[in-house]
């Protein structure tokens, strides 16, 4: 992997979910599936998200997190709960 | 009106209710079988409508879009779109959705409206929407989405009144698909199609201001990083227990009627019909016995899985246990069918069917034979405590406990290395499927739908395994009796059989791994069951009185083996691919003889390279 993680993004307000603690509540203000430490290629990883319902706009919330590594992690998306991996969730650009 | 069935197709996202309200349509006269060549399930059934149309169901599987990212998906997709061989267009589709969750579904019913089949979206636990303040206006979404909608409760009796009624009324009249050129969706389609489908949801759907709170209470406890391990553990605890307490005396029941059966049989037949007598009672009889044996396990495990499965536990342990699992390449879901596989593999390979993914479902059958099952223990405790002192080590550690926790830890590792393993080899080329799993609301299992899985289950065990469980057993029963001792031969009849024959001639090759001919003799009938092998070897070695004798077989054992070979014995049968109805449970589940093929041979070449090295270790340290 090649490049800082923070380098795409715009505004310095905007985190990654992977990054984000629990209890955090933000918004989905894009999804960038390039850098990221999923075995998936960008594509794919993106279209599982959107089909989760990780799109722009949704309110997302960190309710749980794993034992170990503090991973995985369950996001309440609007009105569902997802669990993924932090790995996974460096695509989501939340704020 | 035509007298040929209609048929309906199943589809929508995972915890829709879908299977629930199949159950409901169809009641208990399923059909569960496997789409050819993969481990998908493909379930149908059939009711009548009150108009009286009999429809056939298909309860397709579960999937978020027609994109098609694994086979189940691809099977959804094809059948949809009229494309998979061997199967017919379905003639009106029936996509379920979860009324409380409307988000993920509705993307998915405007991604099937562009097929162009004859459609109606069901709106199912349309009680539990109401009930949370979530109101929806019918009319108004039917309308945006062009389509019909039907709400439904699949689990109250009469909750599906409106659903037959609506598709009498739909079958009545005639259907033109149209025509459509479909191709599969980009992203930018998918995230237009999610604003649409947020779109008509924010028109049609009056959200209540408050989400589940329950679900949350719970959740606070069930997924907390330390509590949450502990509620797993205690649910696992009283899974196991239930399995031995209870399953223990129905499953001596069951043994001690089968072998009086057999006794009652050999004595009412005439003496001099002694192949007929012990075809029936050491054949047929012992072999039905030891299929059905089986069944007080597979029921309570599956009672257990499904009831955790209904009430929305499954995805939260599978949560849980996804960094743990996962650093051998396992799913998360993998967790409660190895522990099965403590008890007997048989009910946990048939549990992998709560994995969605079919290359993660495959990997865990394939290791599930390794998790040390009840059967090994009779086989283990009789070496250990013929060969191994019971000395107290290290100040406190008992020596024969000690040996028996190293050859769980044995079993254990290996799987988990055979696992990364395959995981390296064999799915190199596909991308892994990430964990990502919705965590459903959770809601109280619905006892009906639990008795017709467990059910299914059940019946397709004694059915399908069970025919080729039992020609197994007559095989092996065959090559034990024949050809039969000569009138006055000294020794057990066995020395004379095929089995003999047969021992005789692995000998060489077992040689090396320090068995014997008895032992190579007694594998052969140890391959119905590995308990067995204990009172093989005792028929070998001349003993009578069967599995109560165990302690003079210890004595002759501890006489006629050398340690060496007694620890290559144990160290065999951690690996070895000793159970034919395991076998005979992967080639169903897997739907064909390759993956049986191919678990038999690993195991086989495990267990004969770790007997070996033990063999050879133990000798060059002078071990006799």
């Amino acid at each position: 992997m090649t490049g800082d993680p923070n380098s795409s993004q715009d505004n310095p307000r905007d985190i990654r979910l992977g990054h984000a603690d629990r209890g955090f509540v933000g918004k989905i203000i894009r999804l960038d599936a390039l850098v990221t430490g999923s075995s998936l290629s960008a594509q794919e990883l993106e279209q599982r998200l959107v089909e989760m319902g990780f799109v722009e706009g949704a309110r997302v919330e960190i309710l749980h997190e794993g034992t170990i590594r503090r991973d995985p992690i369950a996001v309440r998306v609007d009105n569902i709960t997802i669990a993924l991996r932090r790995s996974e969730a460096m695509a989501v650009i939340v704020e | 009106m035509t007298t040929a069935s209609l048929r309906l197709a199943l589809v929508g996202a995972p915890n829709t209710g879908k299977t629930s309200l199949f159950n409901r349509l169809t009641g208990s006269s399923q059909k569960v079988a496997n789409y050819p060549g993969v481990t998908v399930e493909r379930k149908s059934g059939g009711f009548v409508t009150p108009e009286g149309r009999s429809v056939t169901v298909l309860d397709l599987p579960g999937t978020y879009s027609l994109r098609g990212r694994s086979p189940d998906e691809e099977i959804t997709r094809d059948i949809v779109l009229g494309r998979f061989d061997g199967e017919a267009v379905p003639d009106l589709v029936l996509c379920v959705a979860d009324a409380t969750n409307l988000r993920l579904t509705l993307r998915l019913v405007l991604e099937l409206k562009r097929v162009g089949r004859p459609m109606m979206l069901v709106l199912n636990m349309i009680d539990i929407a109401k009930r949370r303040g979530v109101t929806i206006d019918l009319d108004r979404m039917s309308q945006e989405l062009g389509l019909p909608i039907v709400t439904s409760v699949a689990v109250r009796k009469g909750g599906v009144d409106e659903l037959l009624k609506r598709t009498d009324e739909f079958l009545a009249r005639s259907h033109e698909a149209a025509a459509s050129e479909w191709t599969t969706p980009t992203i930018a389609d998918l995230k237009a199609a999610q604003r649409e489908a947020d779109r008509i949801i924010a028109v049609a759907v009056t959200l209540p201001t408050k989400p589940d709170t329950l679900t949350n209470r719970i959740d606070s406890v069930v997924l907390h990083p330390v509590l949450g391990l502990v509620v797993l553990a205690v649910i696992l605890f009283v899974m196991f227990q239930a399995v031995f307490t209870w399953a223990q005396p129905a499953m001596e029941l069951l043994s001690d009627g089968f072998s009086a059966l057999g006794q009652l049989i050999h004595d009412v037949l005439p003496e001099s019909w002694t192949l007929l007598q012990s075809f029936l009672q050491n054949g047929l009889i012992s072999g039905v016995g030891s299929v059905i044996v089986f069944l007080p396990q597979i029921i309570i495990i599956f009672l257990f899985i499904l009831l955790l499965e209904d009430f929305g536990y499954m995805a939260r342990a599978a949560f849980l246990m996804d960094r743990i699992m996962g650093g051998a390449g396992l799913h998360g879901r993998a967790f409660i069918p190895l522990l099965s596989s403590f008890a007997c593999a048989i009910p946990g390979i048939m549990a992998t069917r709560v994995i969605d993914n079919p290359r993660d479902r495959l990997t865990t059958i394939l290791i599930a034979p390794l998790m040390t099952c009840s059967a090994r223990i009779p086989v283990y405790t009789l070496i250990i405590s013929a060969f191994v002192p019971a000395t107290t080590v290290w100040g406190f550690v008992n020596l024969q406990g000690l040996v028996m926790f190293g050859l769980y830890a044995a079993g254990i590792t290996s799987a988990l290395t055979v696992s990364a393993i395959a995981k390296f080899f064999l799915w190199r080329d596909h991308a892994p499927a990430p964990f990502m799993l919705e965590l459903p609301d959770y809601k109280v299992p619905r006892l009906k739908s639990i008795a017709i899985g467990v059910f299914n289950r059940a019946k397709m065990f004694l059915y399908r395994a069970g025919t080729t469980i039992l020609s197994m057993m007559v095989l092996i029963w065959f090559l034990a009796s024949f050809p039969q001792a000569p009138a006055g031969a000294e020794g057990p009849a066995i020395n004379y059989s095929f089995a003999a024959m047969i021992g005789h001639a692995l000998e060489p090759l077992l040689r090396p791994i320090g068995f014997n001919w008895q032992i190579a003799v007694a594998l052969i009938p140890g391959m119905a069951a590995r308990e067995v092998a204990v009172a093989a070897l005792g028929t070998v070695y001349s003993i009578e009185g069967g599995k109560e004798a165990a302690d003079a077989i210890g004595q002759v054992l501890a006489q006629k083996w050398t340690l060496a070979t007694a620890l290559s014995m144990l160290v065999w049968y951690i690996f070895a691919p000793q159970c034919a109805s395991t076998l005979a449970v992967i080639r169903r589940e897997t739907g064909g003889a390759k993956w049986m093929v191919v678990t038999f041979l690993y195991m086989l070449v495990l267990a004969y390279a770790a007997s070996f090295l033990t063999f050879n270790l133990a000798q060059a340290l002078g071990l006799h």
